[in-house]
């Protein structure tokens, strides 16, 4: 329970209608998208300003009430799951597209706004935002910048990382600092930008932001590859980026995926083949069907037994939006799924995808995989039931495994989720107790009462994923 | 009882009767929320999205928070659109969970007198009887036209009513002379090439049962021979969706039974609303081992009146001619998001010669009606209302072409509200099929 005269004063700066703290709206802003992770805030407030912003942290700041801010709670990390209660912040009141400035190639925008609406109205203009992550439709900008989402489009454009020019942040000390701007170079100290962006809240509350656009490439052209072996799939992988080709997408789904993704969309997905490539190509016509049609010969040299291109801008969007269905998809298969996003180098693609083969063949769990195999970051996906402790613990042990051997192959944890709580304890597996104790020692400089998401990244060191309450 | 033993009760129902496997089949990935009318309209609150409410009821279920009033008013600030179901890749059935958890808070509901007689007199005594329905549908008909309409607008006795049942008084369409016999069967015009058993529904047999005409005369048209089993009654949906299960189940049986005698190829029904209910019958009825098979059988009969004049090519066969004008069409929710009928309806419309179809931006948005929401929560549909009538206007259409009554309704409504009588109705798709057949006769014969 919050303290009546910090939520006397926390009205005073919103207004009452902007305060939640019924049982419901607290249990309603428990969680995210991750499975098991569930614990509810003391109260949800929705400021309008970063006035507003800054005076809420001040005011979390002398009482060291924990802040989570929170986009619309789809990330998988429990990045936003309020594991010590305090305040959920959210955008929803601070969602506008500022401006679009066509000289610059720059979209200054808001926190709260969706994903999908930036990119809707900067197409409409001729530009570019690449950043897909698979929730676009409803994920908030202020929760990729905090999260650095990847998505379909990475291998060729980059995360949002790639995309973030200029910051306005609301540090933990309550001073609002502006970082970067519409520049191409700007050398001006360290890179405050970067540092905030993918600190999953952890440093401070992102207010405003200046992102890069590009020019809309003038057309695209999309194709699945069709695979009697998973192997197969992720060595075409490899030999198209060996043949100097960059793609715009190049995913991977295995069978199971395949059949569950079908079962939701109907447009025809082939279920009886181990593996599929769905592959993107933009650009202007030429170098694309130029380039399509050499992706075509790769992948019927590496054992592709039918390659088929898309017909039409409908059919080209069904794969892909079925694509982004996956994950959640997979939840038809059981209870519970658990998604982890292990990333290797890209040469290593089919060395991983046999490691995962090995390892839920050991442990004896049900994993299917797919990602974005272009990038090298995979999403093995377990169909699993978080009632059944015993299989649980096979499942992290499987999931230790694969993170051991993602790193030994020179990868990484986690490619675009995060670490939030839920990677947390393998955090040191990839950046060493050094690599921890830098982090900390930022964090602990920006944040030395510790209530910007509190738990997130360092989490409890021997905290494995459970069920919070 | 005191409020926390009730809870109790409630908490331990929902521990029995919700179904835990599809509770866990949620797996939180936001992907229904841009499709949710209210979680929009509330200014994206989650305790007004399906992801939160499946989390309410879970919560509920597992003893985290008590079926308190928020909770309450969460389940029934839903509209039962089910737009969330087709955009779950998980495949949730969002309107399942949503209908047994109401129907468990409604049976510990201590409720007033007059509205305990109120749902008694309305759930029990009108819609499942025909002959009251037709009694009620008389009265108004008097109304209308005695002059009692008249004289009561204009002594402004209306203005007692709150402003939302004001505008659905005058929303009401002109109510037919009520007609107590009808033909058993219609013969195809024409070769017959199907035999179809026809679901008349309360209030599209009443209040809207020109459209039940029209609909007949579109399927003989169609080569269909057409029986109407005399016995069946209404649908159930809104005993269902109220929290009435037990009189829906009773209501499914009848209807089970008339329609067995019939032995038709298909069973057709022109509201969307009935007709996503007459298929979750298989469903409703899964616990009852006399009704299990048969429960299952009929669901999978129920076809909507669009599907099986597109299957039957009617358009194709049929000329249909209208003079020039722009048409929109508002999707019923249950026929698009519970049966999975977006095409056929349009695929008709844009048949028609001399029509420009437009189609309406979020045109598979609800419209607000949703059975009797718009008398339960009038501000969340007016709200819902105004912004659909503002991508209807968008459209400059003359009409806005519906497939369920309480979609006519409330865009009737909705036209009156925005000022556009004079240029914009909103019409049944079977009435507007049926004037294009009529003039297009007109048209080659002259």
């Amino acid at each position: 329970m919050l303290d009546s005269e910090f939520s006397n004063q926390l009205k005073e700066i919103v207004g009452a209608s902007n305060v939640q703290d019924s049982k419901a709206d607290r249990l309603a802003y428990s969680y995210d998208a991750t499975p098991n992770f569930q614990q509810m805030p003391d109260a949800i407030v929705t400021p309008r300003t970063a006035e507003e912003v800054q005076q809420i942290v001040k005011l979390c700041a002398s009482y060291k009430v924990p802040i989570v801010p929170r986009g619309s709670g789809t990330n998988l990390c429990a990045g936003t799951c309020p594991t010590q209660g305090g305040l959920v912040i959210l955008f929803t009141r601070m969602n506008q597209l500022l401006e679009i400035d066509e000289e610059n190639l720059t979209a200054t925008v808001q926190p709260g706004l969706i994903t999908q609406e930036l990119i809707h109205q900067v197409e409409e203009k001729g530009l570019f935002y690449p950043p897909d992550p698979s929730s676009m439709k409803i994920s908030t900008l202020g929760g990729n910048i905090n999260e650095n989402s990847g998505g379909l489009r990475g291998l060729k454009y980059g995360v949002t990382r790639d995309y973030v020019l200029g910051l306005e942040v609301v540090l933990p000390n309550g001073d609002i600092i502006k970082t970067g701007g519409k520049l191409a170079k700007d050398v001006a100290g360290y890179d405050m930008t970067r540092l905030f962006v993918g600190s999953e809240g952890t440093l401070g509350i992102v207010t405003e932001a200046v992102l890069k656009l590009l020019p809309l490439p003038e057309t695209k052209q999309t194709m699945l590859c069709l695979y009697e072996s998973l192997e197969e799939a992720a060595t075409s992988v490899s030999a198209i980026i060996a043949e100097r080709i960059i793609p715009a997408t190049l995913e991977f789904m295995d069978q199971p995926t395949l059949e569950v993704v079908e079962d939701f969309a109907n447009i025809g997905l082939p279920t009886d083949v181990q593996a599929v490539l769905l592959i993107e190509q933009d650009g202007n016509p030429e170098a694309v069907s130029r380039d399509i049609q050499k992706i075509a010969e790769v992948c019927e040299q590496h054992g592709a037994k039918s390659v088929k291109i898309a017909h039409s801008e409908e059919e080209a969007s069904a794969l892909l939006t079925a694509r982004r269905s996956a994950l959640s998809a997979l939840a038809r298969l059981s209870p519970t799924t658990i998604l982890e996003d292990a990333t290797v180098p890209r040469s290593e693609i089919a060395n991983m995808v046999r490691a995962i083969e090995d390892i839920a063949r050991k442990y004896e769990v049900n994993i299917c995989t797919f990602g974005h195999a272009g990038d090298g970051n995979l999403h093995p996906t377990c169909a699993t039931d978080a009632r059944n402790e015993e299989e649980m613990k096979r499942v992290e042990a499987a999931f230790q495994a694969i993170f051991e051997k993602a790193v030994a192959l020179g990868g990484t944890i986690t490619g675009e989720h995060g670490v939030g709580l839920m990677k947390a304890p393998y955090l040191e597996l990839k950046v060493k107790k050094e690599g921890i104790a830098a982090m900390k020692a930022i964090k602990q400089a920006l944040d030395p009462a510790n209530i910007m998401n509190p738990d997130k990244v360092f989490g409890k060191a021997s905290r494995k994923r459970v069920v919070v309450s | 009882m005191s409020s926390s033993s009730k809870q109790k009760e409630i908490q331990q129902q929902f521990q029995e009767q919700m179904d835990e496997k599809e509770l866990l089949n949620c797996m939180r990935c936001g992907f229904c929320l841009p499709s949710c009318p209210t979680y929009i309209e509330s200014g994206q609150q989650e305790t007004h999205s399906p992801r939160g409410r499946i989390a309410l009821m879970k919560a509920v279920r597992d003893g985290v928070i008590e079926p308190d009033e928020d909770v309450e008013h969460s389940l029934n600030l839903c509209l039962g659109c089910r737009a969330c179901e087709p955009v779950c890749p998980s495949g949730v059935k969002y309107g399942q969970l949503l209908e047994d958890a109401r129907d468990i808070i409604q049976q510990h509901k201590k409720q007033s007198f007059p509205v305990k007689l109120m749902r008694r007199v309305v759930f029990k005594g009108l819609f499942p009887s025909q002959s009251r329905m037709r009694q009620v549908a008389s009265f108004l008909r008097f109304y209308q036209t005695s002059g009692l309409q008249t004289a009561a607008r204009k002594t402004r006795i209306l203005k007692v009513l709150p402003s939302h049942l004001q505008l659905m008084e005058q929303a009401l369409p002109k109510v037919p002379p009520q007609k107590k016999k009808r033909l058993n069967e219609y013969k195809a015009i024409g070769q017959a090439k199907k035999r179809v058993a026809f679901f008349t529904g309360c209030l599209m047999d009443t209040v809207f049962s020109n459209t039940n005409k029209a609909t007949i005369h579109l399927l003989q048209l169609a080569g269909c021979d057409v029986i109407v089993p005399p016995i069946q009654t209404c649908c159930g949906a809104l005993h269902g969706h109220s929290g009435e299960k037990d009189q829906a189940k009773q209501l499914a049986k009848r209807n089970i039974e008339a329609f067995e005698e019939t032995d038709a190829d298909a069973i057709v029904m022109n509201a969307g609303g009935c007709g996503a209910f007459l298929s979750d019958y298989g469903h409703l009825l899964q616990d009852d081992p006399d009704f299990q098979k048969r429960s299952k059988a009929f669901s999978q009969k129920i076809t909507d009146i669009s599907s099986i004049l597109v299957e039957l090519e009617f358009h194709r066969r049929v000329p249909l001619v209208l003079p020039a004008q722009v048409i929109t069409y508002q999707d019923s929710c249950h026929l698009r998001n519970g049966m999975n009928v977006q095409q056929a309806p349009r695929v008709l419309m844009k048949a028609i010669q001399g029509v420009t179809f437009k189609e309406m931006k979020d045109a598979g948005r609800c419209c607000g009606s949703a059975g009797i929401y718009n008398i339960l929560q009038p501000d969340m549909s007016m709200q819902i209302l105004d912004h659909k009538m503002t991508e209807a206007s968008n459209t400059a259409a003359a009409a806005i072409v519906t497939s369920n009554p309480g979609c006519q309704l409330q865009m009737a409504a909705g036209v009156k509200k925005a000022g556009h009588i004079s240029s914009m109705r909103a019409i049944h798709l079977a009435d507007f099929l049926l004037e294009a057949v009529q003039y297009g006769k007109k048209a080659s014969s002259s």
